[in-house]
């Protein structure tokens, strides 16, 4: 915990100047919004621990604010994400997928997707005949309202697998 | 279970080359090899140094400078060691809570010709990775004058509270002298010359540690103690002794913080320690220059995770 934030320490280096005081320089990462920052510590230091767990979860409905969802361990546990804590996984936000939820005193801090998923195109140009096998890409619409770049053949209802890390096209599902 | 070591065998056969060539080097100059107690009966009296305990109620030593000195006072003339020293919790890629220091004094010298010495030994460890080995003398005052555009004498303790807080990117409340070490180590050690011996003496006297304190060309009392720095990393810190007993005695008692002051040490001064110089250099960081590694790791036999 730092400045009332939960962080993970990225880099921690022990420094000590000649016959003075040591510090510890410390690299954290803010697990709410994923800025780092560079803080010095004394040595010998303590910072709270936070009380951050990851679960994985299935997600369930949005009911126009809040997205549910239901734990896959079997206990039926079920945490509600903000729109802040969603942040962009709202782009690849399917029912019955698992996504690995982070809370925080309780409370969800953090939704990662899985690295793929599968969605269906719901908006795109027509598909272009002998295409198959050209380079060339265009937009697509995913039932998400996520927006990928997919190869011209592509059409309207098919289902695409996408990295989520990278947003990009990998095949059709 | 990683029973391996930590340093390869070539870096093994850097430091046995080392201490091979540290013990020509005095030997060539008459300088007496000697050996002292890794447990003794006080600890070290540095406030910034933390030394372990053990169930003997021994300290491990965080450097053999007292018992060293009472040799001199005893009548030993120049004398160094190689020892293994110890200091609790300072672990890091540059800092291992056990590693090696060679520890010298010199009777008659003071610490400006003690820096003379030092450069000479040190050109000669890293002559097979650097055959030309710069060297830059600054004062305390030009390098933060120089590299953290810090005047030290006219500025306010807020001034430089306000500066070390920039780069600690936060309000750590310490004292003048803490945040004039985070301006060091922050702002200044990383920004001095690369492959260049650099050589700063004349600290704040509140810094003397256990060197004497005489006045500069200004006037100002500064400390007659000096640090090598090579690439942004410290290798060495050596004083023109404090001899005055009184002195000591004082600066013992103001920083012991419940510590046992060392008797033995203060008794020896009232006898007599001769004028002389002694510094401390550290080998595991000589060792990683010659190696090229930014890791201690990687020249210790097996590093503190699996000492």
């Amino acid at each position: 915990m730092f400045d009332g934030e939960p962080c993970s320490i990225l880099d921690n280096d022990y420094v000590k100047p000649g016959k003075g005081q040591a510090f510890n320089r410390v690299k954290l990462r803010n697990l709410r919004n994923g800025r780092v920052v560079e803080k010095t510590f004394k040595s010998g230091d303590s910072l709270e621990g936070a009380d951050v767990m990851e679960l994985d979860m299935e997600y369930l409905y949005n009911d126009g604010e809040f997205w549910h969802f239901m734990a896959t361990d079997g206990s039926f546990e079920q945490h509600a994400a903000s729109q802040e804590a969603l942040g962009d996984t709202v782009k690849w936000l399917k029912e019955q997928e698992i996504y690995t939820i982070t809370l925080f005193n309780g409370a969800v801090l953090t939704v990662a997707p899985p690295n793929f998923v599968e969605l269906e195109v719901v908006e795109t140009d027509p598909g272009l005949k002998g295409d198959t096998a050209q380079g060339g890409n265009k937009p697509a619409t995913l039932t998400t309202g996520a927006v990928v770049k997919v190869p011209l053949f592509i059409n309207i209802g098919d289902k695409l697998r996408i990295d989520t890390r990278s947003g990009d096209y990998v095949s059709r599902a | 279970m990683n029973w391996q070591p930590s340093a390869d065998l070539h870096a093994l056969r850097a430091r046995a080359r080392l201490n091979q060539q540290i013990r020509q080097f005095f030997a060539q100059r008459n300088v007496l090899e000697v050996e002292t107690p890794v447990l003794a009966a006080a600890p070290v009296s540095d406030p910034n140094i933390e030394p372990m305990c053990t169930t003997e109620q021994r300290w491990l030593h965080t450097s053999p400078e007292y018992a060293m000195k009472r040799l001199l006072c005893a009548g030993s003339g120049d004398i160094f060691q190689i020892a293994r020293v110890f200091r609790r919790g300072e672990a890091g890629r540059r800092h291992n809570p056990e590693f090696s220091m060679l520890e010298w004094y010199r009777v008659g010298f003071d610490h400006r010709r003690l820096m003379d010495e030092v450069a000479e030994l040190v050109t000669r460890l890293l002559s097979a990775r650097y055959p030309q080995l710069p060297r830059l003398n600054l004062s305390y005052d030009e390098a933060m004058k120089g590299y953290a555009g810090l005047d030290v004498h006219s500025a306010s303790d807020e001034q430089i509270a306000v500066l070390g807080q920039q780069l600690a990117g936060q309000d750590l409340q310490l004292s003048r002298d803490g945040w004039l070490d985070v301006i060091m180590s922050h702002q200044v050690e990383p920004s001095l010359p690369a492959d260049t011996l650099v050589f700063i003496d004349g600290f704040p006297a509140s810094q003397a540690a256990l060197a004497k304190v005489a006045a500069n060309a200004e006037g100002i009392p500064v400390a007659q103690r000096f640090e090598l720095y090579f690439n942004g990393a410290e290798l060495a810190n050596g004083y023109h002794e404090l001899t005055d007993v009184d002195e000591q005695r004082r600066r013992f008692t103001r920083e012991a913080d419940g510590r046992p002051v060392d008797e033995y040490l203060l008794a020896a001064l009232e006898y007599g320690l001769p004028e002389c110089a002694g510094v401390a250099m550290g080998l595991d960081r000589l060792l990683m220059i010659i190696q090229n590694t930014g890791n201690i790791a990687d020249v210790l036999s097996f590093d503190w995770l699996r000492a």
